[in-house]
């Protein structure tokens, strides 16, 4: 018979095909590649410099009663420091509660009524910070900070040898001398971008499958199941790859992050990490039913603990001890500390087995279940 | 060709699939027909190795559904109801894929989809999602038979298609009969019923033996009549009041009513008909079990 189809005779390996078709569906779809490729790299540039902890510029009230050389001096002080910034003198203290209010300001300084002369001498010198406590550890960083600039004024104004016997320590902050909060989301922000690359877009992508009814057509073929799964995995396994390299060039180039340890040890941690958000997607695949579903699981059941429970926002050891229990199951939260180890500290492997072991151990007992569940059938 | 023999299904404590038997010759089009819930997809996924039966045996070509799935999966061609390819990968890449998977290339089963395929030529390079819905069928249909399977099954293929395409899609099903293969269909549509070699109507997970459809016709228990009134509406309240009505119920233009012993001769207007298949599904579906007695009774 006369075969005059279009068609080449060229034969695919089934592998090929479904992966280059999970690719096609990634790069077909504006969105899916904005998620993938081009938020990573707006989260860092976001976390390095919009969004940071670091106190600059503070607009701060300030009530003088006595107005004289002292207070001036100190005021003056206050302003030119680069953590505070004198916004609004006041007439009356009964004004302090108003300027709140309108969030000009996000400090008072009262001064006492005698304040004058040396106050350090009369020993009659009186000071209230007034902050805002919505926010409890910004305030009480904003008053440490001014309590800090007040008694550098305040030990300036004595004579060297008329200073009281005091300790004062010297501080020294080891591998972030600079405490940029950077260095602190770096890490958390690799390990948000590779959960959300692989475990919500794999689950996704295989939930969908279910839903239009193409896996039952993939599973009634003669192609294995974890052939299947594999070609899944394949795409987001290169596009984390992608990822990570973006990151850290980003990191380093833009943001001046240093990488202190070894790259290749930084690499295997990560390649740990992807491997087990695949997993943790695949798992979440076998269980829930439609894509929203499985939105939810991976965004409110992965993304939030991941930002809150990781060490990323609030340090762990602050948790009460059940979170921290709760904590512990969390992937990132490993990752988290065996990046912060690797790339800011520069510790080599042997710091971090403990992590690198939690790790495995998870992607093990992902595997196992993941592979229970998922079934040459459809149940 | 495809044996089921005693299937059960249990979700739970629902059964869905309840002592299913049938058997279907080569190159037969056999029609499963019922209302949505009756279990057509679970008895589907059964045929298909995609789920297992709590009991009884399924055998394809005289493979085991169980035992030899791998072996049956490659000579099977499944549409499943809600089949509707990838929307994102053009009409060309969607057929070259299925055929991939599948082990096959487009080529070598060119002739056996080219009639349908013809048509879809055209719109080659258009992604499948932008397709009409007649055309995204065609292409379905292309893509569960291009590796040239001995068994087609289609869950319900016409549903949500226009009339124009629904009739071509059963002249090409009848053209791939031709060719030998078995196509087993499911169907809520009545009217297509007529168009299957042999039918079996199926409720709440039980599958009445198989029958052409003119035996089915012909099995109907009543005697059947068509009534009409000004108001047909009025009518039908006041035949279902009727306490020797079996069933009443409104077709087309008239009223259709079947009485459980004698005739009710008052009634105005009746007429006696021949029972059509959709009266047929409808007495077996409301008809308080006679349509099963009058089967037992009939010994087939």
């Amino acid at each position: 018979m006369k075969n005059n189809s279009p068609f080449s005779v060229h034969r695919n390996s089934p592998f090929i095909a479904l992966a280059g078709k999970e690719f096609r569906h990634i790069f077909r779809d504006v969105r899916t590649i904005l998620l993938l490729l081009v938020m990573p790299a707006a989260q860092i540039i976001l976390f390095g410099f919009a969004v940071t902890t670091e106190i600059k510029e503070t607009p701060i009230a300030v009530f003088d009663p006595s107005k004289n050389v002292s207070t001036a001096r100190l005021i003056k002080r206050i302003d030119a420091s680069e953590y505070f910034r004198v916004e609004q003198m006041l007439h009356h203290p009964d004004e302090i509660t108003g300027v709140f209010g309108e969030g000009k300001i996000r400090l008072a300084l009262v001064f006492g009524d005698g304040f004058g002369g040396s106050p350090a001498l009369d020993g009659r010198a009186s000071l209230q910070i007034v902050a805002d406590a919505t926010d409890p550890n910004q305030a009480g960083t904003l008053t440490q900070y001014l309590s800090a600039v007040i008694g550098d004024e305040y030990r300036s104004q004595l004579p060297a040898a008329d200073a009281p016997p005091s300790i004062v320590p010297v501080v020294k902050m080891l591998y972030n001398p600079e405490m940029k909060s950077v260095y602190n989301f770096v890490p958390g922000v690799m390990g948000l971008i590779f959960l959300l690359i692989c475990a919500m877009m794999t689950s996704i992508s295989i939930v969908r499958e279910r839903e239009t009814g193409t896996m039952e057509v993939l599973l009634a073929s003669p192609v294995k199941p974890s052939l299947i799964i594999a070609a899944k995995a394949v795409p987001y396994l290169a596009l984390s790859a992608v990822n990570y390299c973006t990151v850290l060039l980003l990191s380093v180039l833009v943001l001046g992050v240093p990488v202190a340890g070894s790259l290749a040890l930084l690499t295997v941690a990560s390649s740990l990490y992807i491997v087990v958000s695949l997993l943790l997607g695949l798992f979440i695949s076998t269980v829930v039913r439609t894509q929203k579903a499985a939105m939810i699981a991976s965004g409110m059941g992965l993304m939030i603990p991941v930002m809150l429970l990781s060490g990323l926002i609030f340090p762990v050891a602050n948790m009460p001890v059940a979170l921290q229990w709760l904590s512990s199951v969390v992937p990132a939260r490993w990752y988290i500390r065996a990046m912060r180890g690797i790339m800011i500290e520069g510790l080599p492997l042997t710091a971090v087995r403990l992590e690198i072991a939690v790790l495995c151990a998870m992607g093990v007992v992902l595997l196992v279940v993941s592979l229970k569940k998922f079934k040459v059938r459809l149940e | 060709m495809v044996v089921a023999e005693h299937i059960n299904k249990w979700y739970r404590t629902t059964q869905v699939l309840n002592d299913v038997c049938f058997e279907t010759a080569k190159g037969e089009i056999f029609g499963l027909i019922g209302p949505d819930g009756a279990g057509k997809t679970t008895l589907f996924r059964v045929l298909t190795t995609l789920i297992k039966a709590d009991s009884g045996r399924a055998t394809i070509g005289g493979l085991d559904a169980e035992t030899d799935y791998r072996e049956i999966r490659t000579r099977i061609g499944y549409m499943p109801g809600r089949f509707s390819l990838y929307p994102d990968l053009t009409v060309r890449e969607n057929l070259e894929f299925f055929a991939t998977i599948f082990g096959a290339t487009v080529r070598e089963n060119y002739t056996l989809i080219e009639g349908i395929y013809r048509s879809l030529a055209p719109f080659e390079n258009r992604p499948a999602g932008k397709l009409s819905g007649g055309m995204k069928q065609k292409l379905a249909l292309s893509c569960v038979l291009i590796h040239k399977p001995s068994v087609l099954f289609l869950d319900e293929p016409a549903t949500g298609v226009d009339p124009v395409s629904r009739k071509e899609l059963w002249s090409m099903l009848r053209q791939l009969k031709e060719q030998g293969i078995t196509i087993i269909v499911s169907t809520p549509y009545m009217d297509e019923a007529l168009l299957c070699d042999r039918i079996a109507l199926m409720q709440h997970g039980k599958l009445l033996s198989a029958a052409t459809p003119a035996q089915v016709i012909a099995a109907y228990p009543r005697k059947l009549y068509a009534a009409e009134a000004p108001n047909n509406y009025r009518l039908l309240n006041e035949l279902r009041a009727n306490p020797q009505v079996a069933s009443a119920y409104a077709f087309g233009d008239c009223v259709h009513v079947a009485f459980i012993a004698q005739s009710d001769t008052s009634i105005p207007n009746l007429r006696e008909i021949p029972p059509g298949i959709e009266d047929c599904f409808i007495e077996l579906t409301t008809g308080k079990g006679a349509w099963n007695d009058h089967r037992k009774n009939d010994g087939k």
